[in-house]
């Protein structure tokens, strides 16, 4: 092998780091910015991203047979869609479900523990156990290849856009809105936050909602890179956990920075490991480093 | 004798021998050797719930990676009984002889180092208690010491009941992988798919789980069990109190870890095989819902949990395979929400109350048969006494006010 091409594999390699690290980036935001405001811990997180996966399909499945011309358009939208769905799921159960559980934490975990069974199950139901994958416009398909022997996939490239303007728009938002201010006030000190006239319990339902919206974009642009079936979202819920964890709890910089270092160790190692080894070392990693810094790698300095 | 049954009830004692008596009298009268022997799995699971009851319910601390244990315990195990099932002359068609058939088929020529002390009993049963408490320990200790609890410590024994699934199927040649351990058949030399060997089976599962108990209910009444409830509730004001409360929860991950590393090597005896698919995520949190149906605060509450749901399970799942995961999310949502305290607080607010306007009523006279009539008719319903005996105690103890409502 000549030095180019171990270039090439280095470099392609890490570009499948970089869509992983999209996708944890895109599910760890949503729960990140609902554990870091409200102390839950949203196990039905995965099947919220579910939710936006099969908006996307059932937008596409509607395209191709209502206007078929307008297959090559609708994505962009249908991404909005999928986080207006996954937004309203999410104020249905902050309402119904989480608001009750704020003091108690542990149930919070088994209850929307519950949930996320029972979505999966619905989709089952409703929609069928089999995957599905939605019709993908043409410009999202191929690859772009800038030199000999060197192959970037463009929907790969398109989430890890979408990612960008995401997590760009989440950091606007809580840095720049009205809504941001009133969530930085209630993380930092919640009675304080009451007491100076701000709604807490109608902030924590627009985070909780905005949380599984989060979700729904990640959903969408999942089934750029994959099939959608009613289990998939619980395949990344844990690793979402532990981005989260990892960099430590209402920090979104600490949140991007582990996403990047845990997608980029666990497409590297499986270079030179099988997968499931180099699953295995990526998580004993995190787990080792999570017991020795157990704040996670950015601390915020909140009392609690 | 008025003063017998009240030590009775305030001990706990007396729901105990109920139970005992159930499970030593009435299912093996009641049931046929393969009923028997499923009751005898489920109550594999039971070791789990207790263990859960002491580090969730008491410890106030919820691991979600109690299958980790469980299966560990389990696979120690069936390594052994694996072992004794692959003696050279009935794997004589093995292009190695005398290892276990998934080395075999895996390419492995010889036995791998780590195995080679599991071909003594003692050992295992060392091991089956041994490893999974090392796991514990060097998890808790890490975690505790630095003061991480709750939801962390939850998310961390999550991934690490991640790791060893991922591990235990990655490694086929050294685990069996997905199959997990299978055609395990004897014991030193004694078959355990006999009807007799299950029956037998069957009672030390059950006297193994009531002497678990026992313990379990002697630590609460202890002072131990008295501090374990005060850090629950106010962890700062025992530690002020100058107790070291990182020690005290990592005794009871390690105990409830103990407990379920016993139920596993149980389930393996009972059940002839070892996979996976009792370690991971999702089993894992199944056995929360086991101790959470039961009532997280009471140890034999927690055994009929552990039962009730999976009979709910086995019945369902063959049934209505669809129902069963709605019902389940019902189960997880419904206790959480409504009945924080399982069966056995259920039983606490509406059963005992009634059982004593009932005693009242005949003023005297008749108390004593009511109370005999209406205990059998309610079998499933477990006695807790924990509440009402542990409550007070914490007050003298610690002079502070210790709820007993889980937190």
């Amino acid at each position: 092998m000549s030095f180019d091409e171990i270039y090439n594999i280095a470099l392609m390699q890490g570009f499948a780091g970089l869509s992983l690290f999209a996708v944890l980036l895109l599910m760890g935001l949503g729960l990140a910015i609902i554990f870091g405001q409200m102390g839950v811990i949203n196990m039905a997180h995965g099947e919220f991203m579910t939710i936006g996966a099969y908006t996307i399909f059932l937008l596409s499945s509607l395209t191709e047979t209502y206007a078929p011309g307008l297959i090559q358009a609708y994505f962009p939208f249908a991404i909005v869609c999928a986080f207006l769905v996954a937004f309203a799921f999410g104020w249905l159960a902050e309402w119904a479900l989480i608001r009750h559980l704020y003091k108690r934490p542990l149930d919070t975990l088994l209850a929307t523990w519950g949930l996320s069974l029972g979505m999966q199950q619905a989709f089952r139901t409703i929609i069928g156990p089999k995957e599905v994958s939605p019709t993908l416009p043409d410009w999202l398909m191929g690859s772009w290849s800038p030199a000999e022997g060197l192959d970037i996939p463009i929907n790969g490239m398109f989430v890890l856009g979408l990612t960008i303007v995401v997590t760009g728009g989440v950091l606007l938002a809580l840095y720049k809105s009205r809504w941001g201010l009133r969530v930085r006030a209630t993380v930092a000190n919640r009675s304080m936050a009451n007491a100076i006239g701000i709604n807490t319990t109608r902030t924590d339902r627009v985070t909780f909602a905005i949380g599984c919206g989060i979700a729904g974009v990640a959903g969408a642009a999942f089934t750029t890179i994959g099939s959608t079936g009613p289990t998939s979202g619980s395949l990344y819920i844990v690793d979402a956990f532990l981005v989260v964890t990892f960099g430590g709890a209402a920090s979104l910089w600490g949140t991007v920075v582990s996403a990047f270092g845990i997608a980029q160790t666990q497409s590297i190692s499986e270079f030179f490991l099988s997968g499931s080894m180099a699953k295995v070392l990526t998580l004993l990693l995190i787990v080792t480093i999570l017991m020795l810094r157990p704040q996670g790698l950015f601390a915020s300095k909140v009392r609690r | 004798m008025d003063a017998i049954k009240t030590w009775l009830g305030r001990s706990g004692l007396a729901s105990i021998a109920i139970l005992a008596v159930l499970l030593l009298v009435v299912f093996p009268l009641a049931m046929d050797t393969f009923r028997l022997n499923l009751v005898g799995k489920y109550l594999t699971y039971g070791f789990v719930a207790i263990g859960l009851v002491m580090l969730w319910g008491y410890g106030g601390v919820l691991s979600l990676g109690q299958g980790v244990f469980f299966g560990l315990g389990g696979y120690a195990m069936a390594m052994f009984l694996k072992l004794e099932a692959s003696d050279p002359e009935s794997t004589k068609i093995q292009s190695t002889p005398g290892i276990p058939d998934f080395m075999d088929w895996n390419q492995l020529t010889e036995l791998p180092l780590w195995w080679e002390p599991f071909n003594s009993f003692g050992f295992t049963l060392f091991a089956v208690v041994a490893v999974p408490v090392l796991l514990a320990f060097s998890i808790s200790y890490a975690m505790f010491k630095r003061r991480v609890g709750g939801v962390y410590f939850a998310i961390i024994t999550q991934a690490v009941a991640l790791i060893l699934t991922v591990l235990i199927i990655g490694q086929q040649g050294y685990t069996g992988g997905v199959n997990g351990m299978t055609d395990l058949k004897t014991l030193m030399g004694w078959d355990i798919r006999t009807d007799e060997a299950k029956t037998l089976l069957y009672f030390l599962t059950a006297a193994l789980l009531l002497g678990a108990i026992l313990l379990c209910r002697w630590i609460q009444l202890s002072k131990l069990g008295t501090l374990l409830l005060a850090m629950r509730d106010k962890e700062d004001r025992v530690r002020f109190s100058g107790y070291d409360v990182s020690m005290f929860k990592v005794f009871a991950f390690c105990l409830a870890a103990a407990l379920s590393a016993i139920g596993g090597a149980m389930f393996t005896l009972q059940v002839g095989f070892m996979s996976p698919s009792f370690v991971g995520i999702v089993p894992s949190i199944e056995m929360v819902i086991f101790a959470a149906v039961g009532g997280r605060m009471s140890l034999v509450g927690a055994v009929y949990g552990a039962l009730l749901v999976n009979f709910g399970k086995t019945y369902f799942s063959e049934t209505f395979p669809d129902l069963w995961l709605f019902l389940m999310a019902a189960l997880f949502i419904g206790v959480v929400m409504a009945f924080p305290n399982g069966l056995a607080g259920l039983y606490e607010s509406h059963v005992k109350p009634w059982l004593a306007r009932r005693k009242q009523a005949p003023a005297g006279s008749g108390g004593e048969p009511p109370s005999a009539s209406t205990a059998p008719a309610a079998p499933t319903v477990p006695h807790t006494t924990t509440s009402s005996a542990a409550a007070p105690a914490a007050d003298i103890h610690l002079g502070a006010k210790v709820s007993s409502q889980s937190a």
